[in-house]
Formats: C-alpha cells, sequence, structure tokens
C-alpha cells in the first residue's frame, strides 16, 4: 500500500525515487531550466495551481485562485518567464527551493499522490522573501521517472506581504 | 491663486500652460504620511468590505480598515454593523478569527468579558467588583461612527460628522450602480492580499494608467492574448482598457474618476471577446437578461463597463476584470493590498469559469500582468531616493485637450487635485478637471 511511504502498488515505488524527482525538479526551478522543468508534466493534462492565501481548499472553476494553469497557460506562462518581457522576474530574481518532509500518502487512479513540505527563498533587490506551504503532487510513474499530472502549491503564508507577488514558478 | 497651485507647493498645476508636476517628496516623507492619515484616510468614505462575504445572520469578517482592526457583523436584528474590534476593558481583540458564521457572542479571551453580536456588553465576570460609576451599558463594543450599504457594498468612515454617502460620491454613484446591474453581484470566495514596497498614491495612478499598458503589459498583447486563441491584432484593434478612449475620461466630483465614461462609440473591451470565445452561448443568453432587464443601449453599457474608476481615495473598481481593489498604507513606502473578484451569482459554471480564466489572465499576483505592476511601482519607489536631486514627477499628459498621441493623465490629474486640496485645506477640490 501507499501509506507506508516506502512501497506502492504502482509498482514498489520508493519514497527515495520521488525525493530524487523533486529534488531533480527544485534543481531546475532554481537553475531557471524552465523549458525542461515544464517537460516534467503530462503534456496535454498537466496543471499547476496556487489557492488563494485564505482559501486553501477553494475549487478553482468557483473561486478565486492565485494560479490555475492548465497546459496551455503554463506554457506561456514560461515563454513569458524566459522571453524578457515579464519584468518582474528580469532581471531574474535568484531562488532557492527548500523541500522535505516528503511522503506518498495514496494513489488516485494511475497517479501517485505526494506531499511535501517546502519554503522557497526569493531574493531580489537585496530583499529576502520566503514562501512557505505544501506542495501536493499528482505523479505518473513512467519509463522509470515520473510525469507531473497535478502540482498544487499551497502557501500557509496567511497573505503576500510583503512578498506582493509570485512571478517566479514556487 | 488658481486651485491646485497652493501654498504647500506639493503640486504644480498650471492649466494654462500644460504643465502638471508632483513633488515627489509626496512619496517619501513621513509627515506628508501622517496628514493624510488625518486628513484623507480619517475623512472620507472608506470601502469596508461586500455583505456577500457575511450575508446572512450570525456571519461576521475581520478586517483591517484605515489601519483599524474592524468586526464586519450581521446582526441578529437585521443591522449591518462595522464594530471596532478591541475589547472596552483593557484592549485585547474580542474576534481573532478572519471569518465566521453562526456568532452568537464576541468573548474576549484576557478576562473573559462577553459582548453579543450587536456589540452589546452582556457579561462581565466578577461585576460585583465594579463601582456603580461602573456603567455596563456604556461599555458596548464601539461603533465605527458612520457606515452605509449601497447595494450590498459596505462603506464606513471614522469622521462622524463627514456629509451624507450621496454627497460624498457626486457623480460616482451612476458609475458604481452601472457596474453592479451586471447582475446579482457578489465577492467570490477568494481574496488576493498583498503588498507593494511602494507609496500607495503610485497605485492609484498605475490603476487607471492607459499609457503604460502597452509597455508593463506588452507580454500580455504579444503572449497571453494569442496563447488563448485571440490575436495580438484583435487585441489591439478593441483596445487595452483607457487606450484609444481619448476624451472620455470623466471627473465624478470629489476626486472620483472614470478612465473611460460609458459612451456608444466605446471599443468592446477585450474581456467581450475572450467570454465570447470560451462561454460564447452562455454569454449570448446572459445578455438577453440584460437586454431585458435594461434595454439594449443601457445592457451594453453595463456589459462594456465604465473602464478603470477611482472611488477617493483608496477604491478602485476595473470593470474589464470585475476587480475591487482598495489599499492601505503602513508606512510611506509600503501598502497592504485587498483584491476581489465581483461576479454575477447568476453566472452558468462555465461562465462563471470563464469570467475567472479571464481574471487570472491579466490580475492578481500570480496573473500575467499585475506581477509587472509591482515591480514597477516598487521601482519607482526606489527612484525616489533620489528626491532631493530629482524632485518632480510629470504628469501632464493630454492637457489643454490634447488626445495626439494616445492614452492622456486626467484621471491621476482629478485624484492628485482632490488630494492636494484635502492635504492642503482639508476641503474638497472645489473642481478637479483640466
Amino acid at each position: 500500500m501507499a501509506a507506508d511511504g516506502h512501497t506502492d502498488a504502482l509498482g514498489a515505488i520508493t519514497r527515495q525515487q520521488v525525493e530524487d524527482f523533486l529534488f531533480a525538479e527544485a534543481d531546475l526551478l532554481d537553475s531557471w531550466k524552465l523549458a525542461e522543468w515544464l517537460a516534467l508534466f503530462d503534456e496535454e493534462r498537466g496543471s499547476f495551481f496556487i489557492p488563494s492565501t485564505d482559501l486553501p481548499d477553494g475549487d478553482p472553476n468557483n473561486s478565486l485562485y492565485l494560479i490555475a494553469d492548465d497546459m496551455t497557460r503554463l506554457r506561456t506562462r514560461v515563454e513569458q518567464l524566459l522571453s524578457g518581457l515579464t519584468w518582474a522576474e528580469n532581471p531574474k530574481s535568484r531562488t532557492n527551493h527548500m523541500v522535505s518532509n516528503v511522503r506518498i500518502v495514496g494513489r488516485e487512479g494511475e497517479a501517485l499522490l505526494v506531499k511535501a513540505n517546502f519554503v522557497v527563498f526569493r531574493m531580489r533587490f537585496e530583499n529576502v522573501d520566503p514562501y512557505i506551504g505544501k506542495y501536493h503532487y499528482k505523479l505518473l510513474p513512467k519509463d522509470g521517472t515520473f510525469k507531473i499530472l497535478e502540482r498544487r502549491a499551497v502557501l500557509d503564508l496567511e497573505a503576500l506581504r510583503p512578498h506582493g507577488k509570485v512571478s517566479f514558478i514556487v | 491663486m488658481r486651485e491646485g497651485s497652493n501654498t504647500a507647493g506639493l503640486i504644480n498645476d498650471d492649466r494654462e500652460e500644460g504643465i502638471f508636476r508632483v513633488h515627489r517628496s509626496v512619496f517619501v516623507d513621513r509627515e506628508i504620511f501622517e496628514l493624510e492619515r488625518k486628513l484623507v484616510f480619517d475623512r472620507s468614505w472608506l470601502f469596508a468590505g461586500h455583505l456577500s462575504e457575511f450575508p446572512n445572520p450570525g456571519d461576521f469578517i475581520t478586517r483591517h480598515v484605515a489601519g483599524r482592526p474592524l468586526i464586519l457583523v450581521n446582526s441578529d436584528d437585521g443591522e449591518i454593523r462595522a464594530l471596532l474590534n478591541t475589547c472596552r476593558h483593557r484592549g485585547n481583540l474580542v474576534c481573532r478569527e478572519q471569518k465566521g458564521s453562526g456568532a452568537e457572542h464576541f468573548r474576549c479571551f484576557y478576562h473573559g468579558w462577553i459582548y453579543n453580536i450587536r456589540g452589546e456588553l452582556k457579561g462581565v465576570p466578577g461585576e460585583e467588583a465594579y463601582s456603580d460609576a461602573f456603567d455596563r451599558e456604556a461599555l458596548g463594543l464601539e461603533p465605527v461612527p458612520r457606515i452605509h450599504n449601497h447595494r450590498g457594498l459596505i462603506f464606513v468612515s471614522f469622521d462622524p460628522d463627514i456629509e451624507s454617502f450621496a454627497s460624498y460620491m457626486g457623480d460616482a454613484i451612476a458609475v458604481i450602480d452601472n457596474t453592479l446591474d451586471l447582475g446579482e453581484m457578489e465577492f467570490v470566495q477568494g481574496q488576493f492580499k498583498y503588498s507593494m514596497r511602494a507609496n500607495w498614491k503610485l497605485l492609484v495612478e498605475n490603476s487607471m494608467d492607459g499609457y503604460h499598458a502597452a509597455f508593463t503589459h506588452e507580454r500580455f498583447a504579444t503572449h497571453f492574448m494569442p496563447a488563448m486563441g485571440l490575436t495580438e491584432v484583435d487585441f489591439m484593434r478593441r483596445g487595452p482598457p483607457g487606450a484609444r478612449r481619448g476624451g472620455d475620461t470623466r471627473p465624478l466630483g470629489n476626486g472620483h474618476v472614470t478612465g473611460a465614461y460609458p459612451s456608444p462609440d466605446q471599443p468592446m473591451h477585450p474581456s467581450i471577446t475572450f467570454l465570447e470565445k470560451f462561454a460564447g452561448d452562455e454569454l449570448d443568453a446572459y445578455r438577453q437578461k440584460l437586454v431585458r432587464r435594461h434595454g439594449q443601449e443601457r445592457a451594453n453599457f453595463i456589459e462594456g463597463g465604465a473602464g478603470n474608476y477611482l472611488i477617493f481615495p483608496n477604491l478602485i473598481i476595473i470593470d474589464g476584470w470585475r476587480v475591487f481593489r482598495t489599499f492601505y498604507p503602513s508606512s510611506p513606502d509600503y501598502m497592504e493590498i485587498n483584491g476581489w473578484a465581483c461576479l454575477p451569482k447568476e453566472d452558468t459554471p462555465r461562465l462563471r469559469k470563464a469570467r475567472l480564466e479571464w481574471y487570472l489572465g491579466f490580475q492578481g499576483p500570480g496573473g500575467f500582468a499585475t506581477p509587472d505592476d509591482v515591480e514597477g511601482l516598487e521601482g519607482c519607489q526606489m527612484g525616489f531616493a533620489t528626491h532631493k536631486e530629482v524632485e518632480w514627477s510629470d504628469i501632464s499628459r493630454g492637457m489643454k485637450g490634447n488626445t495626439a498621441g494616445g492614452p492622456g493623465e486626467l484621471q491621476m490629474r482629478v485624484f492628485w487635485r482632490e488630494w492636494n486640496a484635502r492635504i492642503t485645506t482639508g476641503q474638497h477640490a472645489p473642481y478637479t478637471g483640466d
């Protein structure tokens, strides 16, 4: 079963395999290799969400999210970040994605459900803004690694103050 | 002396010569910031929230307005109250939740004083210890001096002697009503609570600035719209809000202003192109309802919206996205912002989803445009460290009736003229137009 965090009915996947994947993902983000990061997603069904800070469990079809990207939106988000026209990230901020407390918490159909804690530090104009929260992943095992079906970054912050924006990939 | 060319000299306003300059000390000076608190925020009708956030008796929300912690509560006697969230005994917050429902009382945990949801003090542990001078009935939670509910929009004022809401709003009421006539409106759940390391007046300017859109938000036109299958050409032909609408910026009295007063020849907003594409049938059905309710011409105005407008001093309504936004400074170089989406309750699920997708395509801390506004205004604030050497900002575009060369800046001058009158005389500006 998935709940023990070591093996899973989806092919004896270990937590270490998941951690390796998440740590590699974090490295891509911190290196601004966003095209490579985008390739981690399921090309058609992938999605990326950040709920509002006051409504972590809201329905994106009916309530306000900070980010609710399907693949079309995520692709343009990445293109915009790399285009130089996203002034909030030009020049690029420095980031440090810290991922911990990784757990395999279950499965949903063909997907592995994974939770992890994060602290992402964003450094820019000599400010340091910590983005703190939990990741909720739906991962599809594929060719010995994973494709991201859903990536949900739920902020524990009560407000984006003084951060002001989520202009990069948290 | 011409109105605007005042003794304090913070604004250089010469209508004859076409000069309008703002002294950059207004963005950094702590004394001016204190004057603003006293003469602007404490003497205005301020937007506090929407009734849809606490629709039923026993529902409440807590929120800071002009620096004060408030409880907005739907009381059990049918009254909407704005209570100052501080125990009359020794000061502790009596309500420490962001929102709730089914409330029967607010209890201060410090010494156990209990208030009912009308704010009346109902319980004082060990009340016998007090003398006869102790007047429990006079020790209810203090209400904000003035409150007004305009069709679900809750406004408050900390000035007990302020003029009536209707007098204060002037011609802005018609514009607000144009926005509210889209349907039975609600603030959808989920709120943008963010900030900028910038002076609050920069966000007033920016929220109505048509000139910056093509530059700051280039990526919205060149990337987002094409990604949605809407060509850049379409977007430019129809025009971003404020752009290509020269001449229809209209002062609404008392510092309120709209950048695009509804008019029959107003270009379609790109929001309409978007909704047509992603929820066309539902939008058609919705339009028919609007026409039945209001007639064709009014329905067009309502759907098209009044553009980006300011209810002085700090409520911004952006009809193209159905944004409500308000913000307060806690210092000259920092503000806290609250943003909402105000949408019709009767939307079908698909139309609601399309409206939200449009909203997130531009608005908010994770949108495809707002972060660049934050960046730009924070950059301005950094630039103002030079205010002793570079003293003035120029806000004269479009003066002397000049409509060539794209969007003007009259909407900002209207704000600044009222701001200047408040700061220097404590009164409204008699006239804020060019």
